[in-house]
């Protein structure tokens, strides 16, 4: 009998052997992917995440043009963030519209969105997402990191100027928080992974942005003074110069006399009109352009997707427009055009005075009877993925497809037009103001034929000058809310509100709902009025 | 070296040490085991009556028992034969069992053991290869679908060798896998999908087949723990028969055409169409369009024919039973140039040593398949493309093609579709796949111990799937980058080892058997990723295509501890209790580890002794059962890890002059854990007139809490927008029937009909952390047309798979009118707020009826299958339906789907719910007539020829090209053929 249980014994106990051998191979790890401990142990990494931080505008994913993308919930390529800002910032206003039948695209022009929007939580969910990337950029650069992770002298140094460079990436994005959605959820790098965050009041997001920005404007580096496409103290002023611009709208509180003396910051730190108005959407504008004051970074090779200057110069191009004069072998995509309200600001549409007027007619209609025909209004032709003289992009890819054109999140002539704007609403030198305009329209005209007196100018003209000179470059409906034009009967557009001749919609329109996908997911959340 | 040495070998120090132990017996039996021919049966069960005491069979079906003095009967089981008992008379005693029909003492396979049908507690069906669908089946599920209550096989598709999902009692997932544990002769296989084949089970030769045994409830899966939720599936293949070889040869032909085409306009009904367009669009249009008068789904469909050979031979050398089959599989596809070439091999060994105490059976089956896939696109791009012009230019651009051309830069309209014939014959998208799975399975009897064995099961699954993919330079779909030239491959590697403790033993002192089980399992699923840079057709490479690393190794390991307790008293009352306890690499270690109970009674009524003489009925049992199980399929392998990674080349971020790859945080859930499935069953077995009708009805109730859901994030909190988390609550519910007759039986005429009906209810009761009435759902189900346009949402209230549509408004006449819906919320828009839940894609009840006919030499029978309450969304007639399709952009004018001509649409309008269509319906899927001409040539040849037709005919409301299409949206569907099927099969 003993020696029956010693033998059962045994059977077991080789058995039991085997299987403790065994469960430390559930600790598996990746072949490829690694942990924040390696990407953090050298000074290239974190330049790598930083690539990453400011590459979240220009990318949608990690592979190019797509495969690994960084936002759920819509197609990849309508996922980049300028594709997404320039769809809820012009689509509902007078300066565009589009032929496609994707998902709610139809929904902005009509001004008929909802909180279930697809593109409104695809920019919303982009925005937070550079956010949460800044965060954990400031986590992982501390002090302490820099010094656990043995990174020391000029190296450190260099990285604590990266932080400043992303807290302005930060106020960026909740500028765009701010400006479509009001009231977004706020989170810093103080907050724990996971943590859910709390809602942010629009005015109280207004004070943390101007906070935050006068914080760096002084530590980041003079203006100019960076690598091409990153952050300076010139892009913390000129945001400061824009979010003042509309403090009215965020705040209730008008700060006209700020926007002035930012704008004007900018203006003195050396910055001139590119020459050609012509030149500024192309695919060498990157090159020899004193105009430009931060840009996203596009390149037909190195920098691929569907979104940015590759949407804007694709889906432009339709109807008889030959691709290849747009720099875009591949083709059209039949997508966007403007309504005629915008080629009615100009003297005559084919640009011989004005040279900004950038339109395609032959074959477009001015009138839009069907939005989902791109021969219906003029096409606009500003953004074109060739050089100055013509030939073809530099970086364009085998395909023909992906474009190299830079686009400015901030550019001279927009601080021309703050300060000016200002000056009309009584806070600051109309004679500078004066001078300004007639700068910008001297570029447009290439001479002085289109300067304006000081009669004039005045505050609805300015409105009229910036889409002359922004049109489509994602201003126009912060631009027609600021004037009380967005929503209202008092300013109508074709097929405005859903109804062929315009009409107006309720207020409450002027801002984006909060994606109710979020709403759900954040029980700190409340909706917007009215959605 | 000799393997019999090595066993000998490796044997010896066991047997040493056991063979001190003696056993003292009084009688020594001797006998043989045959089946009807006067074949030996190999390893089948002698046991003394009501007693542990026994032994198997030998190769050659020969036994020798010692017994006790007392012993009366002797009791003979094996698994496809009628359980037998003989009393004991003189020192032999030999069996001669009857192959089994569908009867209580058959022999069911369950998880780590095997069982009599009349002993189970859960619910288990078990189909044999008589039972098997007949004709061309490349696949091994086809051969069952429409024959098991509660599992509903649909295939995906008519591409040779096409998978199908399967899904038993509804599935118990979301947004994870629905599909269920599939186990090759004890190997759980990897069923995801690989590099380069159509679907992983394709590898596994149909004809090699012996049985499958489907658990479905939990008191029957949950041995499977973390991977049975779906339910398992056992696949046993065919053993060693004893004696002398015996060859089977089966050869069979087949011809496939395309049962359906899809309604669109004919070349002139188009002509027409553009001729009564008066706008300055019709008339562009016109201009573009040709003289020709092309039917493309006429061009792109062939009559594809097939040959399946399969050659087997089983018998005994020595002691060795063995069986070695070979089969040959070349089909083509009814879409021109597909083609799959399939070798498989199996080798099974069974032999038993020691005095048949150690038990080996190894099992080895090899697949080498060669495909050349047809490209899929020219399915959609037939139906679209203009049918005015002819199918070649008569120039040779574009290899000779039609192709649309943008007169601007005079390329390829990137707008346009591609000319179908140029998408089929100008991409060469060719694959050679290779797959081996086999184990070796060693049950050891322990001589010092024999109520006790110890099971060793050692097992392999390996897989290589590589291709390449070529486009010419003159093929417009790759004209701008001058063709392509790709290869791809992925290895698949899977490692088992299970062992595991059985003892049985009956107690007759107080009536009780018990048996009980205790094991440990190992699983590893290792996969390497090959990554290649791109070329063109030339050989160059594209700009910025280098891999940033060669290969990817995805690996998860799965380890198991589980146990079994069976106590049965007096063949009456069964209770079963199991048990796991199951560790998963892509879990956290603090949930890494999750328990799966399960226990479940049985009461035979039949037993009791108010029953046992009411001869009327000859079997009554109730099971109740309840068990949890759970699934981590849809866990990442590493998705509870906070990583980073590198962006690819043609990704990275420009600073100044340099560009910088991008290192990305990965969104992550530190809480992942198990979704987790409880189940309860009530089932009745019933027999009546001796067994001549059988069946059963269960009711399931089926609970998945912490479903493994794709679900937002509160924004600015993780790293990704949507993750997978343990978020919402989902039910099944549903009702099997099964019913099994022999109406008529007698010598010359048997027939014999199975009957399986299905209802399924399944309801979303929760998708979120924080209940929000006004949040829709997830939607999904991406549509052919715009971009982000999805039909489908998962919504707290409703099934799984609701359309989610617009209300659409009519005129008089029943005709839609476009663009007008109902304003649903009454808020004077129409928005996405209108949207409402309409039907669903899943049915709500699905059916299967058999029937076969044995008339003397002759054997004839059907197939039919039906689902009732499965609605489709017709993405055809949504995306094609309409002018805008017809023309929109300059330079091309498309063909239009017959639904044009009904509604007159301008512009697309997807989400009316005029789209979505009742898609229930009633299929023959087979017919099949065989005639046996009996043994010939001094009985040594047995011949057989048969005859089968298989998707005979489908009758259903459904407008589209078929009913059952997985998903719930139909759009470019490779349609399942008519198949025509001719066989022979020669026994020697």
């Amino acid at each position: 009998m003993n020696k029956r249980i010693i033998k059962i014994l045994l059977v077991t106990g080789f058995t039991s052997v085997m299987m403790i051998s065994c469960t430390k191979d559930l600790n598996r790890v990746p072949t490829n992917d690694v942990t924040s401990l390696t990407v953090y142990s050298t000074p290239a990494g974190y330049k790598q995440a930083l690539a990453k931080v400011y590459g979240a505008f220009a990318l949608t994913g990690n592979q190019g043009p797509a495969g690994q993308g960084d936002i759920q919930g819509i197609d990849e390529g309508f996922s980049d963030f300028f594709r997404l800002f320039w769809n809820a910032q012009e689509l509902p206003t007078d300066e565009a519209v589009i032929a496609w039948n994707d998902a709610t695209i139809q929904n902005f022009h009509k001004m008929s969105w909802t909180s279930n929007d697809a593109f409104l939580q695809g920019l919303y969910y982009r925005s937070m997402y550079q956010i949460s990337l800044v965060n954990e950029f400031l986590k992982q650069s501390t002090d302490a990191k820099l010094s656990s992770n043995g990174i020391s002298g000029a190296d450190a140094d260099a990285i604590r100027g990266y932080r400043n460079e992303v807290r302005f990436l930060r106020a960026f994005q909740y500028w765009v928080l701010m400006d479509l959605y009001g009231n977004p959820p706020f989170v810093t790098e103080t907050a724990a992974f996971g943590a859910i965050p709390p809602q942010i009041r629009r005015a109280d997001l207004f004070t943390y942005i101007e906070n935050e920005l006068k914080a760096i404007e002084n530590v980041l580096p003079a203006a100019r003074a960076n690598e091409y496409g990153r952050v300076d103290k010139a892009a913390a002023q000129a945001l400061l110069a824009r979010v003042y611009l509309n403090a009215q709208v965020y705040t209730g509180t008008a700060r006209y006399a700020d926007a002035a003396t930012y704008a004007k910051k900018v203006i003195d730190a050396g910055y001139t009109l590119l020459s050609d108005y012509r030149w500024l959407m192309l695919a060498d504008n990157n090159l020899n352009n004193p105009e430009f004051i931060l840009t996203i970074n596009y390149d037909g090779l190195n920098t691929q997707g569907y979104g940015g200057s590759t949407y804007l110069v694709h889906a432009s191009t339709g109807g008889s427009m030959n691709p290849n004069t747009y720099g875009i072998p591949s083709g059209g995509w039949y997508g966007i055009r403007t309504t005629k309200n915008i080629p009615l600001l100009f003297p005559d549409v084919t640009g011989a005075a004005d040279k900004r007027a950038q339109f395609y007619t032959n074959g477009q209609n001015l009138d839009i009877n069907d939005l989902a025909n791109f021969n219906d209004g003029y096409a606009i032709t500003k953004f074109r993925n060739v050089t100055r003289t013509g030939a073809a992009a530099p970086h364009l890819d085998p395909g023909g497809t992906f474009c190299d054109i830079d686009l400015p999140l901030f550019r001279l002539a927009e601080m021309y037009l703050i300060y000016a704007e200002a000056a009309t609403r009584g806070a600051g030198d109309m004679n500078l103001a004066l001078q300004y305009i007639n700068t910008l329209r001297t570029r447009a005209y290439m001479n002085a034929s289109g300067n304006i007196t000081a009669a004039q100018l005045t505050t609805d003209f300015i409105l009229d000058e910036r889409a002359r000179e922004l049109y489509w470059e994602g201003f126009r409906r912060t631009d027609l809310i600021r004037y009380g034009k967005f929503t209202s009967a008092g300013y109508l557009w074709p097929w405005k509100g859903g109804v062929f001749g315009g009409t107006g919609v309720p207020a409450y329109r002027n801002l984006y709902p909060l994606p109710a996908s979020d709403v759900t997911a954040n029980p700190n959340l409340v909706q917007n009025p009215n959605y | 070296m000799d393997p019999r040495k090595l066993l000998r070998i490796i044997s010896l120090p066991v047997f040493l040490l056991l063979s001190m132990i003696a056993f003292a017996q009084n009688r020594v039996i001797t006998g043989r085991v045959t089946d009807a021919s006067g074949n030996g049966i190999p390893g089948a069960s002698i046991t003394v009556a009501g007693s542990s005491v026994g032994t198997t069979t030998n190769a050659t079906g020969d036994f020798t028992l010692s017994v006790p003095a007392n012993a009366q009967t002797l009791v003979a089981t094996s698994v496809g034969y009628e359980r037998r008992e003989l009393p004991i008379s003189g020192n032999t005693v030999s069996f001669i069992l009857s192959n089994q029909t569908s009867s209580l003492s058959e022999v069911v396979v369950i998880g780590y053991g095997t069982r009599q049908r009349r002993d189970l507690t859960g619910s288990v069906t078990s189909i044999t290869s008589k039972d098997f669908n007949r004709g061309q089946v490349t696949t091994p599920e086809q051969l069952i679908a429409g024959k098991v209550a509660g599992v509903q096989i649909t295939s995906n598709g008519g591409a040779p060798g096409a998978g199908s999902t399967i899904r038993i009692r509804g599935g118990a997932s979301l947004s994870a896998s629905n599909d269920p544990l599939i186990v090759i002769d004890g190997v759980p296989i990897d069923n995801t999908s690989l590099s380069g084949s159509a679907n992983a089970l394709s590898l596994i030769n149909p004809n090699d087949i012996e049985s499958f045994n489907i658990l479905k409830d939990a008191s029957a899966t949950a041995i499977y723990g973390s991977r049975a939720s779906n339910g398992v599936i056992i696949i046993t293949t065919k053993k060693g028969r004893s004696g002398k070889p015996t060859f089977q040869f089966n050869t069979q032909l087949s011809a496939s055409t395309n049962s359906k085409h899809v309604d669109v306009l004919s070349a002139d009904q188009l002509r027409s169409v553009l001729a009564k367009n008066t706008t300055s669009q019709g008339a562009a249009a016109r201009a573009l369009l040709g003289t020709a008068n092309i039917d493309w789904q006429n061009e792109i469909y062939q009559t594809a024919y097939a040959e399946d050979n399969n050659l087997s031979v089983s018998g005994t050398a020595g002691p060795l039973p063995y069986r070695v089959s070979i089969g040959f599989l070349n089909q083509d596809g009814i879409l021109k140039t597909g083609n799959l070439k399939r070798t498989t091999s199996s080798i099974n060994l069974s032999p038993t040593f020691l005095d048949n105490h150690l038990k080996i059976n190894l099992s080895l089956k090899g697949a080498l398949s060669k495909n050349v896939f047809a490209n899929e696109d020219a399915i959609g791009a037939a139906l679209v493309f203009d049918p005015t012009h002819a199918v070649m230019s008569g120039n040779n651009r574009f290899g000779g093609y039609f192709e649309w051309v943008d007169p601007n830069t005079n390329k390829p309209n990137v707008n346009a579709p591609r000319n179908p014939l140029g998408l089929l014959y100008q991409k060469q998208d060719k694959s050679d796949v290779k797959r081996s799975i086999g184990n070796v399975q060693v049950d050891y009897k322990l001589h010092f111990f024999p109520d006790l064995h110890a099971n060793l099961n050692v097992g392999y699954d390996i897989a290589q799937g590589k291709g390449t993919v070529y486009w010419p330079d003159s093929a417009a779909s790759r004209y701008a980058r001058g063709g392509e030239n790709n290869q791809y491959r992925q290895d698949k590697q899977s490692k088992l080892l299970e062992s595991y403790l059985s003892y049985n033993k009956e107690i007759k002192s107080i009536r009780s058997r018990i048996e009980a089980v205790a094991g440990y399992g190992y699983q590893d699923y290792l996969t390497t990723n090959y990554f290649f840079a791109d070329y063109n057709a030339a050989g160059v490479k594209q700009p910025n295509s280098d891999p940033k690393f060669d290969l990817d190794k995805p690996q998860n390991t799965l380890i198991s501890f589980f146990g079994r307790l069976n106590y049965n008293f007096a063949d009456r009352y069964i209770l079963q209790a199991s048990f796991r306890r199951d560790g998963s690499s892509r879990i956290a270690p603090e949930n890494r580890w999750e328990n799966y109970p399960a226990v479940a009674f049985a009461w035979r009524l039949k037993q009791e002794s108010f029953l046992k003489n009411v001869n009327a009925i000859s079997e009554l049992k109730f099971r109740i059962g309840y068990g949890i199980t759970g699934q981590q399929e849809g866990i990442g392998n590493y998705s509870y890890l906070g990583l980073y990674t590198l962006s690819t080349s043609t990704a990275q971020y420009q600073f100044g002059n340099n560009f910088y790859t991008m290192y990305r945080p990965n969104g992550y859930n530190p809480n992942l854990k198990w979704e987790k499935t409880e189940t309860y069953n009530g089932g009745i077995d019933f027999g009546f007139a001796n067994n001549r009708i059988i069946g059963s009805i269960d009711y399931y109730f089926k609970k998945t809490r912490d479903l493994l859901n794709n679900i937002s994030q509160p924004a600015g909190s993780n790293f990704s927008n949507v993750i997978t988390a343990n978020v919402g609550n989902m039910e099944n519910k549903g009702v099997e029937f099964n019913l099994t007759a022999i109406p008529v039986q007698s010598r010359n005429f048997t027939w014999t009909a199975n009957f399986n009906i299905t209802y399924n209810q399944n309801t979303i009761t929760n998708l979120t952390a924080v209940t929000d009435p006004n949040y829709p759902g997830v939607q999904y189900g991406t549509i052919e047309g715009g971009i982000n346009n999805t039909a489908l949402i998962n919504s707290v209230g409703y099934g799984r798979g609701s359309f989610y549509v617009y209300q659409q408004v009519y005129d008089g006449n029943g005709k839609p009118i476009e663009g007008l819906y109902v304003d649903r919320n009454g808020d004077g828009i129409i928005n996405e707020k209108d949207l409402y839940q309409f039907h669903n894609a899943d049915p709500s009840v699905f059916l299967g009826f058999s029937s076969n006919i044995s008339y003397k030499q002759w054997t004839a029978g059907f197939t039919l299958r039906g689902s009732y309450g499965n609605y489709l969304y017709n993405n055809v007639y949504s995306n094609l339906g309409t002018f805008r399709n017809v023309y929109n952009l300059p330079y091309i004018v498309n063909n239009a789907s017959v639904n044009y001509l009904e509604t007159g649409f301008n512009n697309n309008q997807y989400l009316s719910d005029y789209y979505v269509q009742n898609a229930s319906f009633l299929r023959m899927d087979n017919i099949y007539l065989g005639y046996n001409f009996g043994k010939f040539m001094n009985k040594r040849v047995g011949l057989g020829v048969n005859a089968s037709v298989q998707n005979v005919f489908v009758i259903t409301k459904y407008q589209g090209v078929d009913p059952e299409i997985n998903g719930g949206i139909d759009y470019k569907f490779y349609p399942r053929p008519r198949v025509y099927s001719l066989g022979i099969s020669l026994n020697f």
